[in-house]
């Protein structure tokens, strides 16, 4: 397939370029970037006129619902969600059922995702057996099948032996430990300690629950020397406590959910389960701090956090509501309202979701770690086209993805929101295009 | 974020469930015990009956056991000549697996006119309320830890009853308050009412620092926290929290916080003890204070049918 992308703002985050210039595209790279040769034929063109061509999104928490979770999420609705979203490559934590400590399962994701050709998918592998945080997985078999680490998705391990043996272990091959830092015992609730929940009568997460947890990873990465990616912090406290980490020179990377970006406990309003999240949505302060470490490079990357969840299971009381939100539709919009709010350039705000994921996942991408995340001549054609004047309201039928429940639904926000993705190439191919 | 116009009131602000007192205006509940005061001498006739809700069918859904609530409003709903249905949601349909939403739109479909809820989970209410009829009303019967709405009514009730004027008093709340639907009822209604000086008494596993949010003082120490009270208002102490990681025991707890007569000797000469119910003797309350002279808990267990009498019979009143 030979595409050629005309008239579009061509913007690679890495090198700084950013001008009007056409993009042509065969056998899956990028052949050039400007001046089109009259002699390139291409099978497909697309024009881009007011539109910006960046490279593909790259996410760093999506889930996918498969296996065992296919009445929330199939492989296919949600992969069809990321290209809608204009999101290229994705990384799905291991917490499906059963949890992907198998090389099996891998390989079967791995296998049907790349039948669909919508998006590139790289599972975590659970870092235990049933993400029970006792006995560890075969990490080696795991990272041949496809797995570019392991995590423990939302499931913390309570035993600190067993931790500090899982990041040596990690560590002795080189492979990144990705944790969400919160305490078991003190994770337990299901709104932020504070005003809010103090109101509504509901059980309190303290901050400390992110930051005990992130003063026990930090001191084990001191001690083993394992590389660990920290997903979705949530309190000013937990930016603080990174910040130090990384400036001390330990091997951390972090993101932060779009959710945590924009939100605080406020909007949970009169119980709405839209807002029942993890990590939970704190205060106004915490979020103000993770914008600015979002924006300051302490926090690499924006993740969607995508969690497709089914009306019964979100039609509760907030409490028994299942956390989650459907994300990968709305990843490049929130990070687009964040950089404007911000004052950032696009080539700075695109990077959070493009260039810097990639670099969080480093030599486990393997050959797609140069040119992935990227805009280059020679390199891996996946390309996010999207026009940044246009907007767009969220409601449950323009949502591809199963997963209808979103705390910026249109109803609840009143808002429209910036950025509409036009056409997603993966891998040289047409991912999709927005109807005319 | 856009907010949302309270559930609880339609577009002229009139009452149409009650969910919780927060955010409702002070003059929605001075007329709801205004109201409570005009049913009290019901109560005193020989045929105990108003035909306000004659032909309504009230639904009490109580998905938490309770005796004594559900029975208070089924003597309130019938003085209204309401049918009452009574629905041990516990015991039926939740254990057959039924979703809380589909219960309701069955026995929306046999045209209930009313729900009293009562339900483990806070914020219950107002997804049933979202999700009834617009001709439906609901009220909050006590939601987890968040609300019981009309036992902080009858409060209000009790202390109007006997101090008169609200601005000018003391009031002490003690015991497990962090798991209290009471007191965070008892506490949106006196700061809407106007009472200056709110404490929220008990050791640190039960009254964080965090309640300060509500508009209460946070005080430890029992003798500082009723010292001068002109209302002494003790929770019911739950027996799961009798012992473990809140409190090592039931009688360390009375010996530091249960109300005796000597504690009771530190607030005013005229000060008043309420008590939601059921009492622990011994536990939160010295036998010789629940039954002595300062005690109003009896009273409280009657005004709270005029009380329910009156929420009932304003919102049934208003349309959505």
């Amino acid at each position: 397939m030979k595409i050629l992308i005309k008239n579009g703002r061509v913007i690679d985050p890495v090198s700084g370029r950013d001008e009007r210039a056409d993009v042509a595209i065969a056998g899956g790279r990028i052949l050039t970037i400007g001046v089109v040769s009259p002699d390139f034929q291409p099978n497909r063109v697309i024009d881009a006129a007011g539109c910006v061509v960046a490279p593909g999104l790259v996410d760093l928490a999506a889930r996918l619902r498969e296996p065992g979770h296919e009445h929330e999420g199939m492989l296919e609705s949600e992969l069809n969600a990321a290209a809608a979203g204009g999101v290229t490559s994705l990384v799905c934590p291991p917490d499906t059922d059963p949890a992907l400590d198998e090389p099996g399962l891998v390989d079967m994701l791995k296998f049907r995702a790349r039948k669909l050709s919508l998006c590139r998918l790289f599972p975590l592998g659970a870092l235990t057996r049933g993400l029970a945080g006792e006995t560890l997985t075969e990490m080696a078999e795991l990272t041949e099948s496809g797995c570019v680490g392991f995590s423990q998705a939302e499931v913390p391990v309570k035993d600190t032996l067993v931790l500090m043996r899982a990041l040596q272990y990690a560590a002795t091959f080189g492979y990144t430990v990705w944790l969400r830092p919160q305490d078991g015992w003190l994770g337990q609730g299901v709104a932020a300690s504070g005003a809010v929940a103090t109101r509504l009568g509901l059980s309190g997460v303290p901050v400390a629950a992110e930051t005990i947890a992130l003063q026990t990873i930090i001191e084990l990465v001191r001690i083993t020397g394992a590389r660990v990616h920290l997903c979705r912090l949530s309190s000013a406290a937990g930016v603080a406590l990174l910040r130090a980490a990384k400036a001390e020179g330990l091997a951390l990377t972090a993101d932060v959910s779009i959710n945590s970006l924009h939100l605080t406990d406020v909007d949970i309003g009169f119980f709405n389960p839209a807002m029942r999240l993890t990590p939970p949505l704190r205060q106004g302060a915490d979020r103000d701090a993770l914008r600015a470490a979002l924006a300051d490079g302490t926090l690499d990357a924006l993740c969607s956090d995508h969690t497709p969840v089914d009306a019964d299971a979100k039609n509760l009381p907030f409490g028994e509501a299942e956390p989650g939100a459907t994300g990968l539709e709305l990843l490049l919009s929130l990070a687009l309202k964040w950089g404007a709010d911000s004052g950032l350039g696009l080539p700075a705000t695109l990077a959070r979701i493009t260039s810097a994921p990639v670099a969080v996942l480093g030599d486990a991408l393997g050959s797609l770690q140069s040119s992935a995340g990227r805009l280059v001549e020679g390199g891996v054609a996946d390309v996010c086209v999207f026009d940044p004047e246009a907007t767009w309201v969220v409601k449950p039928g323009v949502l591809k993805s199963q997963g209808k429940h979103t705390p910026f639904a249109f109803d609840a926000t009143g808002t429209a929101l910036p950025g509409a993705v036009r056409a997603t190439v993966v891998a040289g191919n047409v991912a999709y295009t927005a109807a005319a | 974020m856009l907010m949302k116009r309270n559930p609880q009131l339609n577009a002229h602000g009139e009452l149409i469930h009650l969910l919780s007192i927060e955010g409702l205006p002070r003059a929605v509940l001075t007329h709801i015990l205004d109201t409570a005061g005009t049913f009290l001498s019901v109560n005193d006739r020989e045929v105990k009956k108003v035909p306000l809700l004659r032909g309504k069918s009230v639904f009490n859904l109580f998905f938490e056991n309770s005796t004594r609530t559900r029975t208070t409003f089924e003597i309130a709903a019938k003085r209204l000549s309401a049918d009452v249905i009574n629905l041990d949601i516990a015991k039926s349909s939740a254990s057959k697996g039924e979703s809380l939403l589909d219960t309701i739109a069955n026995l929306s479909a046999m045209h209930a006119d009313m729900f009293v809820v009562r339900h483990s989970e806070s914020g219950a209410p107002y997804l049933i309320a979202q999700h009834c009829a617009p001709h439906v009303h609901v009220v909050n019967a006590g939601d987890g830890r968040h609300a019981h709405p009309t036992q902080g009514l009858l409060d209000m009730y009790t202390i109007r009853h006997f101090k008169k004027d609200f601005t000018s008093l003391s009031v002490a709340i003690v015991g497990d308050i962090v798991h209290s639907r009471v007191a965070r009822s008892d506490i949106h209604a006196l700061t809407t009412l106007g009472v200056p000086d709110i404490r929220a008494v008990g050791p640190k596993t039960l009254v964080p620092g965090d309640l300060k949010h509500m508009g209460v003082r946070v005080c430890h120490s029992m003798e500082e926290g009723i010292r001068g009270a002109d209302v002494i208002i003790m929770l019911r102490l739950q027996n799961e929290r009798m012992s473990g990681a809140m409190l090592p025991s039931a009688g360390e707890f009375f010996k530091n916080y249960g109300l005796t007569d000597d504690k009771l000797a530190l607030a005013k000469p005229d000060a008043i003890v309420m008590h939601p119910g059921p009492i622990n003797r011994g536990v939160e309350i010295d036998s010789t204070v629940a039954d002595g002279s300062h005690s109003v808990i009896l009273p409280q267990v009657t005004f709270g049918i005029a009380v329910r009498m009156a929420v009932m019979s304003i919102i049934a009143g208003n349309d959505a």
